[in-house]
């Protein structure tokens, strides 16, 4: 019993990064109808530039604040140069552009950074705590309180905020949103900061507990993505509990099959959604007009 | 015998009726047509006939056999096909490609005699390509054969894809407005095609929004509206029912159907 | 495309590959050639795929991985030749093309990419974690194909290098033979048709889920046997060969020099293979140059490199 509840505290853990990287994937998928295969390289930079700027001297929270202001700008150019003059291409251009953003993002990183694994201090040390026959590190709760607060915040912007309904309106119709005088390519440079800054905001919590290289991106896109359909790809309802739920598939399958194929997990739930329901768990059903 | 014999055919989309208890049938040679005011269901009945759709309730025969939501490829071997309101025209192909692909049913053989270019596969593609062509000239597009099928104009695409539609070789023609979007001239030449077509033995059904064309053309005629048939019979008969005329108020008077213009 | 365009890209392929190897200033460059060759020809099955029926998979490097890893394991397991074991391969993947095809291909569009990456993955993770069998991450070496020995005794003398290359340029001939049969046959029409309009194609009798798996079983084929050819000529092979990067190189491959034509297929393998062999000077930016060159290339010339320059050569006549 005290077995399973640390796989299940491991699981909800990485799976709370795993919701905040869907979380992005669902955002940029409303706003523009793209999926986003760079998502995962947000989450390296948040950490990776939290890394060296600590490095450099600066105290963490400002290094924090500094890696996901950054990498919001990153998003923000990620759009404005390559998605955007891409707009109505096919599918699989789409998909070969983002990909090639994600690889030469990577091969950014590489040059400027290095190909080291690398960390920075748990923001309340690593002194693990007691829950329920098991342990849990602080940072592990940091990484809980702060996808719950991203969540939670942005609930609120989506509901209580004009620019928040705006941005709801536009990935609803993005026609009748222009018509209405949204500014809909704010509305698109806005999801795509983001995004961004949410994915990078889950590599700085995270790091100090799985650290960071720079190609750990695509892995984390994947894992993302499979998070983002099982919950159902557009809802952001669905990217809280399809990463949750990954998160802990992930720990149990590490734990009792085998942890060699933990990252085969993913995989397995990907195809198993696309076939047991393609539109997720919470997906409104649809009909297509012919 | 009918050749198409359509009974009770029904379909809800997110709680509305789009079609709604609608029977009706076609003999082989007879041209019929589906008219009925804006969002009446006329494609949504085509779709359920062709099996793009599969109806909630009621059954369909084609030739005594009971396909009711069967696979429009099975279909088309049964021997019926259809052209698109909205084109659906392969682009990418020429024109002539585009007719050729019609003949599939007829061209078509084992992978391995197209993979290594056998002769078998060889006389099958040259005896489609002149079939093809042969429908090119009876649409009046033998001209454009070898143009790619994206670059002709709106009237010409709507050729094509009836051209498309009888390579398939059809006992029962579906015509999913054929002359929209078509001048004068244009239109009369549907209708001559349409003629002859029936004349050679082939049922169609016809949906359209011409009414001169329809009264002109039909032999039957099935009005729909809200779903559901309010009227049927010959033209004249539908032109006076009081039903079809309530029906379509509130229309431009010239879209009224009117047996005498 | 008319008969007589097979018949010319045909001659253009097979002028370049003869007369190439005047133009290398050492015998290395044999080397650069077959590796073209053998990119080549995964690359005009994914042609068949993504170009003919519109289809997509990010995940076809797992059946280059299935026809590598049968040359290296075959022999070794099995006690087979390498060239029964390549066949085996092919066999083996066209069998796992079927079964995985035909659900998966009931999807469209992202779906569908995410789905074949998925299979991808799982195939490049069995061969990497599964070290007792396979040789793990490191690698495994494949015994030699023994051919060039034949034709020693034979009397045709060729290095390694020559060898590889002949051969492998033959192998890309004969698949692009048989790729440019299919565009023009009626399986062509109706993988080209199903691609313009799925439900135009159904309702002119094309099976479409057929078609599509049969474009898939092919592909599948066509990556396998390259993978086999890319094992036995390296003599050495890694679980990298069925990696997810190597199905994105795939697929950019296809689309880059233009998704719909054989010419175009190896025109992009040629590109994204010689780049990083003459750029290995510049090792630590390949990655950088990569990722430019998939997106610049996507976003200014979409429909590929090769079909731009033709419309840009034609002028505005059409």
């Amino acid at each position: 019993m005290p077995e399973l509840m640390q796989f299940l505290l491991s699981g909800i853990t990485v799976g709370a990064v795993y919701a905040l990287i869907a979380l992005g994937f669902t955002i940029i998928y409303n706003a523009s109808d793209v999926v986003n295969f760079a998502q995962g390289e947000f989450v390296m930079l948040g950490g990776m530039i939290t890394v060296f700027t600590y490095a450099a001297g600066l105290p963490l929270p400002l290094a924090a604040i500094v890696a996901i202001v950054l990498t919001a700008g990153v998003g923000v150019l990620l759009n404005k140069l390559a998605i955007e003059p891409a707009r109505g291409a096919p599918v699989v251009s789409l998909i070969i552009i983002t990909i090639g953003a994600s690889i030469f993002i990577r091969g950014v990183a590489q040059v400027v950074f290095d190909k080291q694994l690398h960390r920075f201090p748990a923001f309340s040390g690593d002194a693990p705590i007691a829950v329920l026959g098991a342990t849990i590190l602080p940072q592990s709760l940091w990484v809980i309180a702060g996808a719950m607060a991203v969540f939670v915040g942005l609930y609120l912007f989506f509901t209580r905020t004009l620019l928040g309904r705006a941005v709801l309106a536009t990935a609803n119709n993005r026609m009748a949103a222009q018509l209405v005088g949204i500014n809909t390519k704010y509305v698109m440079t806005l999801s795509f900061a983001l995004s961004a800054a949410i994915g990078a905001l889950g590599g700085v919590l995270v790091t100090p507990i799985t650290l960071v290289s720079y190609d750990v991106g695509i892995g984390l896109a994947l894992k993302g993505f499979a998070a983002a359909m099982l919950g159902g790809m557009g809802n952001p309802k669905g990217a809280l509990v399809g990463g949750i739920l990954l998160g802990i598939i992930e720990a149990l399958t590490a734990g009792y099959i085998s942890s060699q194929y933990k990252d085969a997990a993913a995989f397995v739930v990907i195809i198993a959604v696309l076939f047991a329901m393609p539109n997720g768990l919470f997906a409104k059903g649809s009909t297509d007009r012919v | 015998m009918s050749l198409l014999e359509v009974q009770g055919l029904g379909i809800v989309f997110g709680g509305t009726r789009a079609v709604h208890n609608v029977s009706f049938s076609v003999k082989p040679g007879e041209i019929a047509s589906v008219i009925g005011p804006n969002g009446a269901g006329k494609t949504t009945l085509f779709n359920l006939i062709s099996g793009i759709y599969i109806p909630k309730s009621g059954r369909v025969r084609l030739n005594g056999e009971d396909v009711t939501g069967m696979e429009p490829h099975l279909l088309a071997r049964r021997g019926l096909s259809r052209t698109f309101q909205n084109l659906q025209i392969f682009q990418a192909m020429t024109v002539l490609e585009n007719v050729i692909t019609g003949h599939h049913l007829e061209e078509r053989g084992p992978i391995w005699s197209d993979l290594l270019s056998l002769p078998g596969s060889r006389r099958r593609s040259e005896s489609a390509r002149a079939s093809a062509r042969q429908l090119l000239e009876r649409v009046g597009l033998g001209e454009v054969a070898h143009r790619e099928a994206g670059s002709l104009s709106y009237g010409a695409l709507k050729r094509l894809e009836i051209a498309r539609a009888l390579a398939v070789n059809p006992k029962i023609l579906l015509l999913d407005e054929p002359a929209a979007g078509c001048n004068a001239v244009e239109t009369r030449e549907i209708d001559q095609l349409i003629a002859q077509v029936a004349a050679e033995g082939i049922a169609v059904l016809l949906v359209e929004h011409d009414m001169k064309m329809v009264m002109h053309i039909s032999n039957y005629i099935v009005v729909l509206d809200h779903g559901e048939k309010i009227s049927e019979g010959d033209p004249a008969t539908v032109s006076r029912d009081p039903n079809v005329i309530e029906a379509y108020l509130g229309a431009d008077v010239k879209d009224l159907p009117d047996a005498d213009r | 495309m008319t008969r007589h365009t097979k018949l010319v890209t045909l001659l253009v392929l097979a002028a370049l590959i003869a007369v190439a190897p005047l133009f290398f200033p050492s015998a290395f460059y044999y080397r650069v050639g077959s590796l073209v060759f053998v990119n080549g020809l995964a690359v005009v099955g994914m042609v068949i795929l993504i170009g003919y029926a519109g289809q997509i998979s990010l995940g076809h490097a797992g059946f280059v991985g299935i026809g590598a890893y049968t040359c290296a394991l075959g022999p070794l397991y099995l006690g087979i030749h390498p060239s029964i074991a390549a066949v085996l391969g092919a066999i083996l993947s066209a069998v796992m093309a079927w079964l995985v095809g035909r659900p998966i291909l009931k999807l469209k569009g992202y779906y569908l990419g995410v789905a074949t990456l998925g299979f991808g993955v799982l195939v490049s993770m069995v061969l990497s974690k599964e070290g007792a069998i396979t040789g793990g991450p490191d690698g495994i070496a494949v015994p030699d194909l023994g051919l060039r020995g034949l034709l020693k005794d034979a009397g045709l003398n060729l290095t390694n290098a020559e060898f590889w290359y002949a051969f492998a340029g033959l192998a890309l001939l004969l698949g692009a033979w048989i790729a440019l049969n299919i565009y023009n046959s009626p399986t062509g029409r109706a993988l080209r048709a199903l691609h313009g309009s799925e439900v135009a194609a159904r309702t002119v009798g094309i099976d479409v889920p057929r078609l599509k798996l049969q474009a898939f079983v092919i592909s599948a084929v066509y990556a396998s046997a390259a993978g086999s050819l890319l094992a036995l000529q390296n003599k050495f092979i890694t679980p990298d060969a069925a990696g997810f990067m190597h199905s994105i190189e795939m697929v950019t491959m296809a689309v880059l020099g233009g998704a719909g034509s054989v010419l175009g297929a190896v025109f992009g393998a040629a590109i994204l293979t010689i780049l990083p062999q003459v750029l290995t000077v510049f090792q630590e930016y390949e990655y950088i140059l990569l990722g430019l060159v998939m997106m610049l290339v996507m976003i200014f010339l979409p429909e590929g490199i090769l079909p731009s320059i033709g419309r840009r050569l034609r002028g505005k006549s059409e």
